[in-house]
């Protein structure tokens, strides 16, 4: 049995213009200790994704379908609920770890906080085990870093900081949302390193949300690229790397600039990113695509078998596809 | 966190809507202040009593000073409001006509307001302005100054002026418009200091634009959001600053008078029977200040959608 | 004029001064070194990338070069003249010949203005007696260059998406024909997709016109495309500088060796399996910088001499420098 089951998880939001329909009919599952990478574009709905399955979602916005975590629905449970489970079981971290942080308290208390408020440890037992946990993410001399402000800390000790809160109450299951868009490349490879090492000694499973293809190459076991709200890939890092199945995945790949080639143009997708206000009928890459058939533009592509556990969502002949 | 990504959806399907001609941000405001109704009825109330207090005089039957013998002195049994007599709203005490002296009183009251909060905002945005985008010690000594003259007691230094110089609409004005642009010199001081490391501020200076241009073309209108806001919230102030000065007797001058002045004449008079002199005016008095109020922070809500 | 070196750039140097909370008036403020010596020169159609981590100096190199922040000294030499001894009044007729363009795209344009102002903005302020139609020509003839429709103009800012803002920064910028252009960063805030479109744009235009390019990046696998030649900096000095091709293949300062291979590169088969160079500890703070070599706290080859002695910038050989007692 997988750790998160998640079915059908459509997420739209009411706004002053009419419904926005942020995630359409998303399916995926993760299991004990893989990483799950969810990659995709500013507005493809990736970060709404896993709000909507915690329950963090605006006031305005509203999430239907099924998720199943350890065998229990958690959409749309009671805030108290949830509030215990991402305590306890899911935790989450962030692009900017200050907006979880709160700049006034201490991190010892912050930390402490968590454990004695959700495990009932003593106030003293709270400050070694989060000692530990400082050291564990490798912060130096924690013993009085831990007597620290948040704003003290540098980017990266930031960060360290907070999957060091996280990892608290041993989650299963860790949500990292962009960790590391915000900080540069030496300290991203160092964290991206860091959660690796964190996740074979936890034995947590991970789903990372990011836009950075190196990074899922590098971190991830299986991958789910999104666009505009839907899947259109899913599948094994390395399988969905060697052969990319949907003209998307495609353009996306080749669109990366990289360091070991020599190519002096770049390969671009044309056009802008999809307007969710007024999704379009179909698959919402049509417009940018550059193999549309008419029915792209009126049938939206169901997720459909390549190999196992490889799935794609594009009417095009995998064949046809270069 | 989420309210951003929320926004970013928001902002670029209205990105992408390619047909039509552009929505400046000042339609977009005026679209949402329009969907705001508190706002929008407190605009139309209050233009109506605008145009009241323009229109009114024509169908009145007697003037503001004239005095009708008939009411003079027994107000609670003759100068009561009625259509006959004429005297639509009563008399007052001294048997004049409520009606066009509150017509009086509004236009005066409103023209304290308006034209003192234009004064403030007028002073106060170039003050602050300046002071905000020249930056370092120019700024600094500036700010004191206004440091200074805010720890002045205001009523008080008011006061004292109108009892020294005799009692007029003009001192008046000077009281009211040197003490009230402090704090909108403040306001716009800080946006200022805001707008002056904005990117598109530096590429004005890169490409050469001239400081005098950077401030109106650049800095000015980006300020005039806040400063609209901020003078609606500060007509009532003013008002309520003339009202308190008139109601001690201190503000215009007899004939003329002001919503304070018969509003004190009215509390005056409560225990002779003659209600109306005190509901009348306060009536005006106090839907005029809860329009402004409404006003403003419509004009909030619609300038700075994101703080809500 | 192709081969001809339109900028030169020698011993930069810009500090700011720091003042502590506790600081009364009169104490001293501390020197915050942001630019320390720099030198490097450019010809015409080509690209300087510079790049480093947050903090290095990079944004602020740029903006003293066009005298946004006042340098403590040095030369920048534009053509032949000396742009840093000039008065403001001096330099305006420079500043039409070099342009730039933001990291934000939406915040780098004034959102009460619409697009044809903004554009046409450098055009008014330096010819104001262009007429109307003229100047309305210009703005639809540069905004069909960057790949705009010139139907467009009316609109404000906030109706494009980030990727459109950006070519309508990079219009207000060519509006004039400039010689140069600093890129400060613009292509971070952008999507992959976008960041690719917005970068081949940039070359089409440079080779077009001859521009000479500035970019500064934080992400070496953007810059590597588009430059001639880079320059890593680290706490405002220059580690490293070279041809692009030779910095990527033989990278001699270990920090630019750790700064490349931190680079995630695309391939799992690739990114799994390659020796990370991982750089330990924290930047040091640049108002107290490690003496001698400013990296060598960091630096897995340091030892004594780099503590005692700031390593010269030296050449490798006649495009490759490099500032490392124990250089590869």
């Amino acid at each position: 049995m997988s750790l998160l089951d998640v079915k059908n998880l459509k997420v739209e939001f009411e706004t002053a213009d009419g419904v926005v329909s942020a995630v359409n009919n998303v399916n995926f599952s993760i299991d004990e200790g893989k990483i799950l990478a969810i990659v995709g574009e500013s507005g493809s709905g990736k970060s709404q994704t896993v709000f909507g399955m915690t329950g963090l979602l605006d006031h305005n916005g509203k999430a239907t379908g099924s998720v199943m975590f350890e065998g229990e629905e958690i959409l749309n449970l009671s805030n108290e609920k949830l509030n215990q489970i991402r305590a306890e079981k899911i935790a989450m971290i962030f692009q900017d770890p200050m907006t979880s942080l709160n700049p006034y308290v201490r991190v010892s208390e912050q930390m402490t906080e968590v454990l004695i408020h959700h495990q009932g440890l003593s106030k003293s037992d709270a400050l070694k085990q989060s000692i530990s946990m400082l050291d564990a993410v490798r912060i130096p001399d924690a013993v009085n870093r831990i007597r620290m402000y948040p704003h003290e800390f540098s980017g990266g000790m930031r960060q360290r900081v907070m999957i060091a809160m996280s990892l608290l109450c041993r989650p299963k299951l860790l949500i990292a949302d962009e960790p590391t868009t915000a900080l540069d490349v030496t300290v991203q490879a160092q964290i991206m390193k860091l959660l690796a090492d964190l996740q074979k000694d936890f034995g947590m499973s991970i789903i990372l949300i990011t836009h950075d293809l190196g990074v899922v190459a590098g971190s991830s076991d299986d991958m789910l690229v999104m666009y505009g709200g839907e899947i259109m890939e899913i599948g094994k890092t390395e399988d969905i790397y060697s052969s990319p199945t949907h003209p998307y995945t495609q353009g996306l790949m080749s669109a990366v600039p990289r360091l070991n080639d020599s190519e002096e143009r770049l390969t671009t997708i044309p056009g802008n990113p999809p307007n969710m206000m007024k999704a379009p009928e179909g698959c919402p890459f049509a417009p940018r695509c550059n193999y549309t058939l008419d029915k792209c533009n009126s049938d939206s592509p169901v997720l459909a078998k390549v190999s196992d556990n490889h799935f794609r969502a594009c009417h095009v002949a995998k064949e046809k596809i270069s | 966190m989420i309210v951003g990504k929320k926004g970013k959806i928001k902002k670029m399907a209205e990105n992408l809507s390619e047909s039509g001609a552009g929505r400046s941000l000042w339609k977009d405001a005026r679209m949402r202040f329009m969907q705001n109704k508190a706002a929008t009825i407190s605009l139309f109330i209050l233009l109506s009593i605008v145009l009241f207090s323009f229109i009114g005089p024509y169908f009145a039957v007697w003037s503001y000073e004239q005095i009708d013998w008939n009411a003079m002195g027994s107000a609670a049994r003759v100068g009561m409001p009625s259509i006959e007599s004429g005297h639509f709203f009563g008399t007052d005490d001294l048997g004049r006509d409520l009606y066009s002296r509150v017509i009086q009183g509004t236009q005066i009251s409103l023209m304290v307001g308006v034209l003192g909060a234009t004064v403030a905002v007028i002073v106060g945005t170039l003050y602050g302005a300046t002071s905000g985008y020249l930056g370092g010690r120019t700024d600094q000594i500036m700010m004191r100054i206004v440091d200074i003259l805010m720890s002045i007691p205001y009523m008080f230094v008011l006061i004292l002026l109108l009892v020294v110089f005799g009692r007029s609409i003009g001192m008046l004005f000077i009281g009211i418009g040197l003490l009230s642009w402090l704090d909108m010199s403040r306001i716009v001081r800080g946006q200022t200091l805001n707008l002056k490391n904005k990117e598109f501020i530096e590429a004005a200076r890169v490409t050469g634009v001239s400081d005098f241009k950077i401030i109106t073309r650049h800095i000015v209108p980006n300020l005039l959001g806040i400063v609209a806001v901020y003078a609606t919230l500060l007509v009532p102030g003013i008002i309520l600053a003339e009202s308190f000065i008139s109601f001690l007797g201190l503000g215009v001058q007899e004939p003329s008078t002001s919503w304070g002045a018969l509003i004190k004449e009215g509390a005056g008079t409560i225990s002779y029977d003659t209600e109306w002199q005190l509901l009348f005016p306060l009536a005006f008095f106090v839907v005029s200040l809860f329009c402004f109020y409404f006003i403003g922070d419509g004009l909030r809500d619609a300038l700075d959608p994101k703080e809500r | 004029m192709s081969n001809q070196e339109i900028l030169e750039v020698k011993n930069l140097k810009v500090n700011f001064d720091v003042r502590s909370e506790g600081d009364m008036p009169w104490t001293k403020a501390k020197k915050l070194k942001a630019v320390n010596d720099v030198s490097f020169s450019l010809k015409a159609g080509e690209t300087l990338g510079v790049v480093g981590e947050s903090g290095c100096g990079k944004s602020t190199l740029a903006r003293a070069i066009v005298k946004m922040v006042p340098a403590e000294s040095g030369e920048v030499v534009w053509l032949g003249n000396d742009l840093l001894g000039m008065s403001s009044a001096e330099i305006r007729p420079y500043r039409k010949q070099i342009q730039m363009i933001f990291q934000d795209p939406l915040a780098s344009l004034n959102p009460r203005m619409n697009i044809g102002e903004i554009i046409a903005e450098p055009l008014r302020t330096h010819y104001p007696k262009t007429p109307e139609s003229d100047v309305q020509a210009r703005v639809s003839d540069v905004m069909n260059k960057v790949g705009l429709l010139d139907n467009l103009m009316n609109r404000y800012p906030h109706e494009f998406s980030g990727g459109q803002c950006q070519r309508i920064g990079i219009a207000r910028a060519l509006i004039l024909k400039p010689k140069l252009i600093i890129c400060d960063e613009p292509v971070s805030a952008l999507d992959v997709s976008i960041q690719a479109q917005v970068v081949n744009l940039l070359m089409d235009l440079q080779e077009e016109m001859d521009l000479a390019l500035i970019f500064i990046a934080h992400d070496l696998s953007v810059v590597k495309h588009i430059s001639t030649k880079i320059m890593v900096l680290y706490l405002g000095n220059m580690v490293e500088l070279a041809n692009s091709e030779d910095i990527y293949k033989a990278p001699s300062h270990p920090y630019t060796q750790a700064l490349i291979s931190a680079v995630p590169i695309p391939d799992p088969s690739v990114e799994k399996n390659k020796d990370l160079i991982l750089i330990e500890g924290e930047l040091p703070s640049p108002i107290n910088p490690p003496s001698g070599c400013v990296f060598r706290t960091r630096c897995h080859k340091a030892q004594e001499v780099c503590a005692n002695e700031k390593p010269d910038f030296k050449g490798l050989s006649k495009d490759h420098s490099v500032a490392c007692h124990f250089h590869d």
